[in-house]
């Protein structure tokens, strides 16, 4: 494309396109969803730009489009974007989650341009934290996202918001903190807030002295600190939950981004910045974390399965799916990995970039279908509440019914190939983890069964006779979803081409 | 003694005189039937004639003072110009502040009175011998004594002079045993010749006693603690003129006496510097000035009338300038001492300090005379609303007494802070430093007490809303001497200036 | 150039005493004009500074016969601590629009007040500075005291008292220093160059750093500031916390650390842990984060948690400069600048916005009144202001901090530790002021809910609107963009240190 060159400052773009969004949003009144539509389809054309075509110009220590402008000298604080493989793919579930959401949200009746704006703001925080390379930087969007989350909770959610959005602030706000302490630490010790120098000094093993030097042995404490803030956000077992509440109280198409896309803020996290930095720390409590990601995946499971709002099993069932990202990145945190363990790493890092994506398409719509639940039924959600809507609403069915099966992980749908490249991986890393975790893939699949059997099935519920099937806008919004479900559970390797090379350049710089 | 040299020296006194014998000729003699304005308006003119001839005759002092048998009787120049100069200049205004006067009808004894009190104040500024300074002290204070008298009609005046005079003429009676012992110690009147023998004998019982006594008599006229008693009393009942006298001009008079005092008699130990001698005059000095500052700022937070708590801000005053007459001749000891300063740097200092004093008083007294006129009283409450009753008024009592407090840019603070560097700049050690850290700390104080006055004139709403009307004259002398304030507090230079300019050039 | 800021103040002071009674609307455009001449000339000098070190502006020779000089001078620091008060300056005209009580007579003290400060930052005389850090005393008062609102005369004679008590101790310490230099010249540069013995700093340093750290809201010499800041009116309530406690901040740097800077030195023995007079007051400014902080969480009235929290804040400056190396002395500088938008903004919401239309600042009424749907302008205004005050990355406050806790961390962690529960307990207070005031959903009782509706708040006016935008704007260009400032700062602290301050 011309104009296209590595001088054409695209991700700046991509990352402020949003913020002009929200702008002219916050004047529109009630067109605000109209523009908030047109802002989201052009984010997601340009983030499909990125992904398409960050390999085509010069790629620097394995990413492409960089821009870097010093910002702040004396804080080492820099303006430095750039995009592998990991982050073209986020920034494009970004863009397709919050294009979900926005489209879900089409009775926005109370001040719509103040939820539209937020909503776009939110967006620009995740394409920012999702592009930086420089701790600042990454640090002021991650941040940002948290403000937008919480009054879009606060001013639009259910009976029980204003517990649910102080809980998601206050925890998040300090696992920020831990954050921010730890790295203020390698500042201090090492002169440099860059992810890339930070990642090469951890690679040749330089950091830990260098922090010891000048800090004392702390550096496995502050480990413990970055992977606590990301424990919140991800979220991992004890830390989440603020998690049910927050999905809950918040409005559903507030609960897809949610879970669509900042839950895989945390992971992303991990990937990008723990593990490059901290790898070596991570090895060392390698056994503790894993049983924390187990204890994720299966209380996620068990906990889902005990919940009668639907929302609830939902937010459930997403602590358990990503617990499997959790696992798989823990369990390839293993020292000096022969070449079967390598091919294994490589097989669970895949896995977990596409459980990222996956988990995001289809919780994204699972709340969506909720959505259109509740509005059809002024405001239902207990799975008890529904029944028999096979008949009524067939369409629906079929849909929804597609997305519940890719959520269980069924083959030939995007959920499945995802879990099945992490459990392949993780069997040969961490056997032990992996068994107990099959646990949670079978009280899933009883929760997803249970799911369909009591809404789809069975006699049709009192004031489920005339609920109205998906209209043709909503079909036509919905069907390239459950499309790319299909696309990527059939051919996965549509995504696994593209990441699988930034997968081998990430395991080849870490070390355990 | 050569009469001519007499009258060449006493040609201010004798111009005083003289106006003063004019104004009682014309006001007893011409317009004895004349309205009150008319002969008010005439004896005040008079009277500024009168100090402007004396000034004019300071000017044209040449030579030496007058001696007498080799000994100096009374000194011209330098110091001494300048004081006599403040006292005409304060007395001038004080008669422009007269011309509303309406407390007696016996217009022309009054400014004659002032006149001579004024002659009394010249002459001690002058005197360098016991007898010439005690005779000019009681020229000075009988003087006082009939003006804070002079409101026959009313009995806080009458019981305030009764007070002044009973203490005033004990603590004369003191000063004149005093000077007695001195004059046996050293077998002459004259203050060198005293500070020449008592420097060749030593020091002894009987100087201290004789000392203590001198003190106590100088005290009272300064009104320092504790010989301060009759000031508040003082300040309340006399009639607002005479009080601004007595506040502005009899205490540059007498603080310009301390200040020969001490250029003679407290440099009697110089040349040894431990001598107790020094020690032992210089502490009384510094106790005196401690205990003014301390009583005097803290009574004054107390009071609720505004003529008292001028009095008590006055004993205050006087506690920072006896500071620095303390140390006039510097401790010389080890320490840095600075080129710039000169020999002369403390004394001009006081100098500056209660020239701009009286200045400020009598401003200070006239506000407060006008409001008195209008309420009837000068209790705090009585200052309400000031700023719409009268917002010039207002102002100019802003002025003043922030210039009291030492707020910069006005000239108080700059008077402040020019003694406090020169006692520091001359002196070295933990006694200077710790009086003028004292100095500094209370005058923080003082601004509380300032503030509650200008609090009621500014903040708290007025009981009765009418407008003060003020005399035109008065009116335009407060501004002038605010402006004064203001001027000389942004450009201390040029008072300095004028000041050192008397001095000759080292 | 620069100097025109002051004359221009004192010129529009005197004009606004004359103007005539009862021509409110005269009075607060002249005053406008005045303070955005100011800020102008504000701005103009800055940029002319840019890469300029200490650029001297006037001198002249006031008191020859003292060695006193009429000297001004600006470097770097100076410029951005101008800077902040002229853009103070015209946010406080702004929300001072809707005052009707003796108009002129506010604004004249108003800018009498703007006047002072901007002589005290542009003065390289110790004299000269003393005397323009004095004059601010007086209107201080008035302004309370007049137009002030709870216990109005106390909190302003409490204000001024204790001042003038810090005054007095840095009077003190001019005095000494300057006999003991040698009674030649109150230049900063040659008290600075006077090699004052060890001793003599020993002593003279904490003096002169107490006596302007009281102005600066040190603990404990702090108390006089929420009551103060409390009963001010709002405009004199942003000038109060914005600027005049930076006066106190940028006397310690400029007097106390830059004339005495052997003050600092370690006693040679140690009591408890503390060597040195720099461990006392890095101490105490730590007592003063934490424990403004855990008040400001305790209050109910809306005013007093900023006001406490500006204690809170000005802990960090001190702290800061109490680093004594280039990050965290630099961060002070910015952390006087972005604390003074942002307490500005806040005061100016509390004050201007809500409390003029809803008469209370107590929690527990302004939680029955729905502000977030009543006053959304000012419930989004508080966001924005609450997230800078907590140090929000893209906000001023989150790099000035940053800056402090790096440069402290390099002296002593435990420093940091401390600071950093300050900036927890800060989210804190400031999250439950929001919620509180604008986000409660306490519904009131049946018979407090209106019968009729609610009653409508008057609308918010276009100085308002300007004012917030000003300020807000600035905190965020700052956060964006720190170089803007700190390229100032940065070679002003390295001079300052360099010039003997290790």
């Amino acid at each position: 494309m011309s104009g296209l060159a590595t001088g054409f400052p695209i991700l700046t773009l991509l990352t402020v396109l949003p913020l002009a969004g929200a702008a002219v949003a916050l004047c529109s009144g009630k067109h605000a969803r109209g523009v908030a539509l047109i802002t989201t389809l052009a984010s997601l054309a340009l983030a499909l730009v990125v992904w398409a075509e960050w390999t085509r110009f010069p790629v620097i220590g394995g990413y492409g489009f960089i821009e870097q402008h010093t910002w702040a000298p004396s804080l080492a604080i820099e303006y430095h974007l750039g995009v592998d493989g990991l982050s073209a793919l986020m920034l494009v579930l970004s863009a397709i989650v919050t294009l979900m959401s926005v489209d879900a949200a089409h009775r926005v009746h109370h001040q719509p341009e103040l939820y539209f704006g937020l909503v776009l703001v939110l967006e620009s925080g995740l394409f920012g934290s999702f592009t930086a390379l420089n701790f600042f930087h990454w640090f002021l969007f991650w941040e940002l996202s948290l403000i937008p989350a919480f009054f879009l909770i606060k001013l639009w959610g259910g009976a029980r918001r204003g517990p649910a959005a102080t809980q998601f602030f206050v925890y998040t706000m300090a696992g920020s903190v831990a954050l921010l302490v730890a790295f203020l630490a390698i500042f201090v010790a090492t002169g440099s807030m860059d992810f890339g120098q930070l990642a090469f000094l951890a690679s040749t093993g330089a950091l830990e002295p260098m922090v010891t030097a000048h800090l004392g042995p702390v550096m496995l404490w502050l480990a413990i600190g970055v992977l606590a803030g990301f424990a919140v956000k991800v979220p991992m077992f004890p830390f989440h939950t603020w998690l049910p509440a927050a999905y809950a109280e918040a409005p559903s198409p507030v609960t897809m981004l949610l879970t669509g896309a900042m839950s895989k803020m945390g992971v992303y996290g991990l990937l990008r910045i723990a593990i490059p930095i901290f790898g070596h720390q991570i090895s060392q409590i390698r056994t503790p974390l894993l049983v924390l990601a187990v204890a994720t995946v299966v209380m996620g499971a068990w906990a889902a399965a005990a919940q009668k709002d639907l929302k609830r099993i939902f937010a459930y069932s997403s602590v358990n799916h990503l617990g499997y990202c959790l696992l798989a990145i823990f369990a390839l945190a293993v020292p000096a990995a022969g070449t079967a363990a390598q091919t294994s790493q490589a097989m669970a890092l895949n896995g977990v970039i596409l459980q990222m994506f996956n988990h995001g398409i289809t919780a994204a719509a699972l709340f969506w279908f909720v959505a259109m639940m509740q509005q059809r039924t002024g405001g239902h959600r207990g799975i008890d509440q529904f029944g028999g809507l096979r008949k009524p609403a067939p369409v629906l069915t079929g849909l929804m019914g597609i997305a519940l099966f890719s959520s269980l992980g069924l083959p030939g749908l995007n959920g499945f190939v995802g879990e099945f490249l992490i459990f392949r991986g993780v069997f040969s890393l961490a056997w032990v983890a992996a068994t107990v975790s099959v646990l949670g893939l079978l009280v899933t699949a009883t929760v997803i069964l249970t799911v369909i059997q009591k809404v789809f099935w069975g006699p049709v519920a009192n004031h489920c006779e005339g609920f109205p099937d998906l209209h043709h806008n909503e079909r036509m919004a919905l069907i390239p979803v459950i499309g790319l479900m299909f696309l990527v559970g059939l051919v996965p390797s549509l995504i696994v081409d593209s990441v699988n090379p930034t997968v081998l350049n990430l395991l080849a710089h870490w070390r355990f | 003694m050569n009469y001519a040299d007499l009258f060449r020296v006493t040609l201010p006194e004798t111009a005083l005189e003289v106006a003063a014998l004019i104004v009682l000729i014309v006001d007893l003699g011409f317009l004895h039937k004349a309205a009150l304005k008319v002969r008010v308006t005439v004896a005040a003119l008079l009277g500024v004639v009168g100090c402007g001839a004396a000034l004019w005759a300071i000017g044209i002092q040449v030579g030496l003072g007058l001696y007498v048998d080799e000994s100096p009787v009374l000194a011209i120049g330098g110091g001494v110009a300048v004081a006599q100069i403040g006292i005409l200049v304060l007395t001038a205004l004080t008669f422009l502040l007269l011309i509303d006067l309406d407390f007696t009808r016996h217009v022309g004894e009054y400014v004659a009175v002032v006149l001579m009190a004024a002659t009394g104040g010249l002459l001690i500024a002058s005197a360098q011998d016991l007898l010439v300074i005690f005779v000019g002290l009681e020229l000075l204070s009988l003087g006082l004594y009939i003006l804070t008298a002079f409101s026959k009609g009313s009995g806080k005046s009458a019981e305030a002079a009764m007070k002044y005079y009973l203490f005033g003429g004990m603590s004369a009676a003191f000063l004149l045993f005093g000077f007695s012992y001195f004059y046996g110690l050293s077998g002459t009147t004259n203050l060198f010749g005293i500070q020449q023998a008592i420097w060749k004998s030593g020091p002894s019982v009987l100087f201290f006693v004789a000392w203590i006594l001198v003190v106590a008599g100088l005290g009272f006229k300064v009104a320092a603690v504790p010989f301060h008693l009759w000031a508040p009393d003082t300040y309340e009942g006399a009639p607002a003129s005479s009080a601004a006298f007595i506040a502005s001009v009899s205490k540059v008079a007498s603080f310009a006496l301390l200040i020969s005092l001490s250029n003679s008699w407290l440099r009697i130990g110089e040349r040894s510097w431990s001598g107790t001698l020094l020690t032992g005059t210089l502490l009384t000095f510094l106790v005196l000035a401690a205990a003014s500052m301390i009583v005097g700022n803290l009574a004054a937070l107390a009071q609720v009338s505004v003529r008292r708590l001028v009095a008590y801000s006055a004993i205050a005053h006087a506690g920072y300038i006896l500071l620095g007459i303390a140390f006039i001749p510097g401790i010389s000891g080890p320490g840095t001492k600075s080129d710039l300063a000169s020999p002369v740097w403390v004394e001009t200092a006081v100098l500056y300090y209660i020239l701009t004093y009286g200045l400020t008083t009598i401003g200070a007294f006239g506000v407060v005379s006008v409001v008195e006129r209008a309420t009837g009283s000068d209790r705090l409450d009585s200052f309400r609303g000031l700023h719409k009753r009268n917002p010039l008024l207002a102002a100019v009592l802003l002025v003043l007494f922030l210039s009291l407090a030492g707020i910069p840019p006005l000239v108080g603070f700059w008077a402040k802070f020019n003694l406090f560097a020169a006692v520091l700049g001359v002196s070295a050690g933990a006694v200077p430093f710790g009086l003028v850290a004292l100095a500094v700390a209370l005058s923080a104080v003082s601004l509380y007490y300032y503030l509650q006055v200008l609090k009621r004139a500014y903040v708290m709403p007025a009981i009765d809303e009418s407008p003060i009307k003020a005399h035109p004259v008065t009116m335009a002398v407060l501004l002038f001497i605010a402006a004064t304030v203001v001027i000389l507090g942004c450009f201390p230079a040029l008072l300095q200036g004028w000041i050192q300019s008397f001095y000759p050039i080292p | 150039m620069l100097a025109w800021a002051i004359y221009l103040s004192f010129a529009g002071a005197l004009a606004e005493a004359l103007l005539p009674k009862g021509r409110a609307a005269l009075s607060r455009w002249l005053a406008l004009a005045v303070a955005v001449a100011g800020l102008a000339v504000a701005v103009a000098g800055y940029w002319a500074g840019i890469g300029q070190g200490r650029v001297t502006i006037v001198d002249l020779a006031w008191v020859p016969s003292m060695g006193i000089h009429f000297l001004l001078a600006a470097d770097g620091i100076s410029r951005v601590l101008v800077l902040l008060t002229g853009i103070a300056a015209v946010a406080g005209v702004l929300f001072s629009w809707n005052i009707e009580l003796r108009t002129n007579e506010f604004f004249a003290f108003f800018l009498a007040l703007i006047g002072g400060v901007y002589g005290v930052f542009l003065s390289f005389d110790f004299f000269l500075l003393f005397v323009f850090y004095e004059i601010a005393i007086v209107p201080k008062y008035f302004l309370i005291a007049i137009w002030g609102s709870t216990r109005r005369e106390y909190a302003a004679m409490k204000l001024a008292i204790y001042s003038f008590a810090g005054s007095a101790m840095v009077l003190i310490g001019l005095l000494a220093a300057y006999t003991t230099a040698g009674s030649h010249s109150t230049t900063l540069d040659a008290l600075a160059h006077a090699g004052l013995p060890l001793s003599f700093q020993f002593w003279c340093f904490p003096l002169v750093f107490v006596g302007f750290a009281i102005l600066a809201g040190m603990w404990p010499f702090h108390t006089w500031a929420p009551t103060g800041h409390v009963a001010a009116p709002t405009a004199a309530s942003m000038l109060l916390a914005g600027v005049v406690m930076k006066l106190g901040a940028y006397g310690c740097l400029r007097v106390a650390i830059g004339l005495f800077p052997r003050g600092l030195d370690p006693w040679g023995f140690s009591l408890l842990g503390i060597a040195s007079w720099r461990d006392v007051f890095a101490l105490l400014a730590v007592i003063g984060i934490v424990y403004g902080a855990l008040v400001a969480l305790a209050q109910t009235d809306f005013k007093f948690v900023i006001g406490y929290s500006s204690v809170s804040h000005m802990g960090f400056v001190l702290l800061g400069l109490m680093t004594l190396n280039q990050i965290g002395m630099t961060g002070a500088v910015l952390q006087m600048f972005s604390h003074g938008i942002i307490a500005g903004l806040l005061f100016a919401i509390v004050g201007r916005i809500v409390y003029d239309r809803t008469h209370t600042r107590q929690f527990a009424e302004l939680e029955k009144m729905h502000l977030a749907k009543r006053l959304p302008f000012a419930a989004w205004a508080f966001v924005v202001a609450g997230v800078a005050s907590m140090g929000l990355p893209g906000f001023s406050g989150f790099v000035a901090e940053l800056q402090v806790l790096v440069g402290a961390w390099q002296v002593n962690p435990w420093w940091v530790a401390a600071a950093g529960v300050g900036i927890v307990v800060g989210v804190a207070y400031t999250w439950r002021a929001l919620q509180k005031a604008f986000f409660a959903d306490v519904l009131p009782t049946p018979n407090e809910h209106p019968r009729t509706g609610w009653p409508k708040f008057e609308p918010i006016t276009w100085p308002e609107v300007t004012g917030v935008a000003l300020l807000g704007a600035t905190s965020l260009i700052v956060g964006l963009w720190p170089s803007i400032l700190l390229d100032t700062i940065e070679p002003a602290v390295k001079a300052l240190l360099a010039g003997g301050v290790q």
